[in-house]
């Protein structure tokens, strides 16, 4: 997984509640079996006039002037700034990707999908939840001021605005720990194997019923 | 074996249903509240596991253990039975073909238990697992697949995960997370004849809003709960997560039991009359406190039908669509303006006057076999509207779709002028050819309204089975009570 450490980028501001998942990336490009490339057709049915499909160059595709990705002057936005229930809808971990993969380091937020939340962890995607007065406060300076970027500091757990005053902001701290050192969730939840594996020895003789292999009737 | 007890209860202090099953599945917590939970069953389909097998194949990872994981393809299938005969070849769309290839692949090589998509048995994930008796009360279920709220219906704690959790999962049978909150939605008194499940779980989400439940596990109940079958639960489970909530949860009753006893993974004989003995211990106890409590009155429940393009917007089909100009706060103001724009809606139209190009009755949420006989009952001998282009029925699985036809329900269906498919998720999401054509209005009985969810540019409206079927006969909304 790729570390969060400080990242330093253009602001890209989605005035929409409820983005979701399907908003996001839409299903036809779910199909894939890589996790990678996805970036391209991040918010899809937005950014271009047409319908998207996978295996198109995108390139050639007509693309909507009006929608904010494609205004020059967010041209390689790292922040994303998003209203409320951002990521709701399904638990396509392709929604991450494609932000991931689109360039995005970071989210903020008033708050969140639960899943969707939970999937940016595990992909070095820092979503920031932020009170709903400094989110407004921070589309009114994004939208009055062209090349705005806002610097993210996850050990300090501070945003630096581009006149140095800061924000601060909570993160759960185990999670803050495995994005600053990239750690792999599934290696250290087996470095406690065999915690599970007593808990499971001990749940399989209280109830056996939850461990018969299929098409069997009894254990 | 003889002396197994009824371990699920703890007289100690009072509990809620979702403390209950935390409590039995806790493996090791850390002092930040993050928890490991032990996951007996880990249901897959093909959209969501690709990658999740690819990552455990590059970490030279084996499932932890084969036999708790159970998989079927469904998002991407086709559903002609044209199309369906031919097998894998039947798969026009090559990227589709390859992905339903892969989850094949992938079972076999890590001897996983799959319904393959000839099986008879095969249809939607959370369909199946509930018809297989693969999900059981009191147990911790979890797919990559945010419906996997459904079978919270049964009283197993059970939720949506994204692909880097599925590998985690395959690799530890554990899941990494925080306890929930606690959330009672009281459904109180008795529905009116013609509202149904649907209805109810609309209703609530109209009510507190998609991201009401956001953070909590809610646990349905009341009379109007109780009263509703198995399968009427599972609808209201399923919409959990539209409500915010990844899990949704229902008490173990003796419908539970008996709906459960029988099925293949079913445990049975001595062994069923002590997971029977336990399992009815599934309920909040009487004392237990929630962090929030939601009441509404059965008898307020109207037949729902949403307008909008998020689940929240939704009004009873005596209703209207909102004007936003009566919409005091902006935000608000501006969120119906859009999706009344998307919907190519005005603000105060009757409900009843939308009229319909198409109608898909099935998804995880309404396709069993009660769905289908609601459905069936209002068509019977009427024929769909000329002005509705496209009419279909999806059966949840192939039992499901076996049984309609031993009842004769295919035939009405057929004969009314709708198409009658195999099992799969069709257009409740059109990943496969099933998709909603641009600009059109389609009832549906799925779940989820959002932009472009069963085709670009399509405006979906979430109705129940009996309802998009009057809707089919009219080619617009009708209130159902009035059919008689
Ligand atoms: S039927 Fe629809 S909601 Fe259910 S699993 Fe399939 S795509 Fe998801």
């Amino acid at each position: 997984m790729n570390k969060f450490i400080v990242e330093k980028g253009v602001v890209l501001p989605l005035d929409r509640a409820n983005v979701d998942t399907d908003f996001i990336i839409p299903k036809q490009f779910l199909k894939s079996i890589k996790r990678t490339g996805f970036g391209v057709n991040l918010f899809d049915e937005h950014r271009y006039l047409d319908k998207g499909l996978p295996d198109t160059d995108n390139s050639l595709r007509p693309i909507n002037p009006d929608f904010v990705l494609n205004q020059s002057r967010y041209r390689d936005a790292k922040v994303l700034l998003a209203k409320d229930n951002f990521g709701c809808g399904s638990s396509r971990e392709h929604a991450p990707w494609a932000l991931d993969d689109y360039g995005f380091r970071a989210i903020l937020a008033p708050s969140y999908a639960d899943i969707f939340f939970n999937n940016c962890f595990k992909n070095g995607l820092l979503p920031i939840v932020l009170d709903k007065a400094t989110i407004s406060a921070l589309f009114t300076e994004v939208e009055a001021n062209e090349g705005y970027q806002l610097e993210v500091d996850l050990e300090q757990q501070t945003i630096i605005k581009p006149d140095g005053s800061t924000i601060e902001f909570s993160v759960d701290a185990f999670r803050k720990n495995c994005l600053l050192n990239g750690l792999d969730d599934i290696g250290l939840t087996l470095e406690g194997s065999e915690t599970i594996r007593n808990f499971e020895k001990s749940w399989r003789s209280t109830a056996p019923w939850y461990f018969m292999t299929p098409n069997a009737t009894t254990t | 074996m003889k002396t197994v007890k009824s371990v699920l209860v703890n007289k100690m202090s009072s509990k809620t249903l979702y403390d209950k099953i935390w409590d039995t599945h806790l493996v090791s917590e850390r002092e930040d509240g993050t928890a490991l939970i032990y996951i007996d069953r880990h249901l897959i389909h093909e959209v969501t596991s690709p990658q999740a097998f690819e990552g455990l194949r590059l970490a030279g990872r084996l499932p932890w253990r084969a036999d708790a994981n159970f998989a079927t393809p469904d998002h991407n299938i086709p559903t002609t039975t044209e199309e369906r005969k031919q097998g894998l070849e039947g798969i026009k769309d090559p990227v589709s073909k390859i992905q339903v290839r892969t989850l094949d692949d992938n079972c076999a090589e890590f001897g996983i238990f799959e319904l393959k998509m000839a099986d008879a048995r095969q249809g939607i994930v959370h369909v199946v697992g509930p018809e297989q008796g693969a999900t059981l009360p009191g147990m911790t279920i979890v797919c990559g697949d945010s419906h996997t709220s459904t079978h919270g219906a049964l009283g197993a704690l059970a939720h949506g995960i994204g692909t880097s959790e599925v590998e985690h999962v395959l690799a530890t049978q554990c899941l990494m997370q925080k306890k929930a909150r606690n959330m009672l939605v009281r459904i109180d008194g008795q529905l009116k004849a013609g509202c149904t499940a649907k209805d109810i779980v609309l209703a609530i989400i109209g009510k507190i809003g998609t991201a009401g439940g956001t953070g909590f596990t809610i646990e349905f109940g009341g009379e109007a709960i109780q009263a509703l079958s198995v399968e009427g639960r599972m609808t209201v489970c399923n919409m959990a997560i539209e409500a915010g909530a990844r899990a949704g949860l229902i008490a173990v009753d003796e419908k539970t039991l008996d709906y459960i006893k029988g099925r293949p993974f079913a445990p049975s004989g001595e062994l069923w009359e002590q997971a029977a003995q336990s399992w009815r211990s599934l309920v909040s106890d009487t004392d237990a406190t929630f962090d929030e409590v939601v009441v509404l009155q059965a008898e307020d429940i109207e037949p729902q039908v949403t307008w909008g393009t998020s689940p929240e917007m939704v009004a009873p089909i005596t209703g209207n669509v909102p004007d936003p100009a009566q919409e005091a706060d902006e935000t608000k103001r501006g969120n119906i303006q859009q999706a009344l724009a998307y919907m190519g809606l005005q603000g105060g139209t009757a409900i009843k006057e939308i009229k319909l190009d198409c109608i898909f009755i099935g998804s995880c949420t309404n396709s069993r076999i009660e769905d289908l006989r609601a459905a069936a009952n209002v068509v019977k001998g009427k024929k769909v509207a000329n002005s509705v282009e496209v009419a279909m029925v999806v059966p949840g699985s192939g039992l499901v779709k076996k049984q309609a036809e031993a009842e004769g329900l295919d035939r009405i269906f057929i004969e009314a002028g709708l198409e009658w498919r195999e099992p799969g998720c069709s257009m409740c999401l059109a990943m496969n050819a099933d998709q909603l054509g641009e600009g059109k209005h389609c009832a549906s009985t799925s779940n989820r309204n959002f932009e472009g969810r069963q085709g670009f540019g399509g405006r979906t409206h979430l109705v129940s089975p009996a309802m998009a079927a009057a809707a089919a006969i009219a080619g617009h909304f009708v209130d159902i009570r009035e059919l008689g």
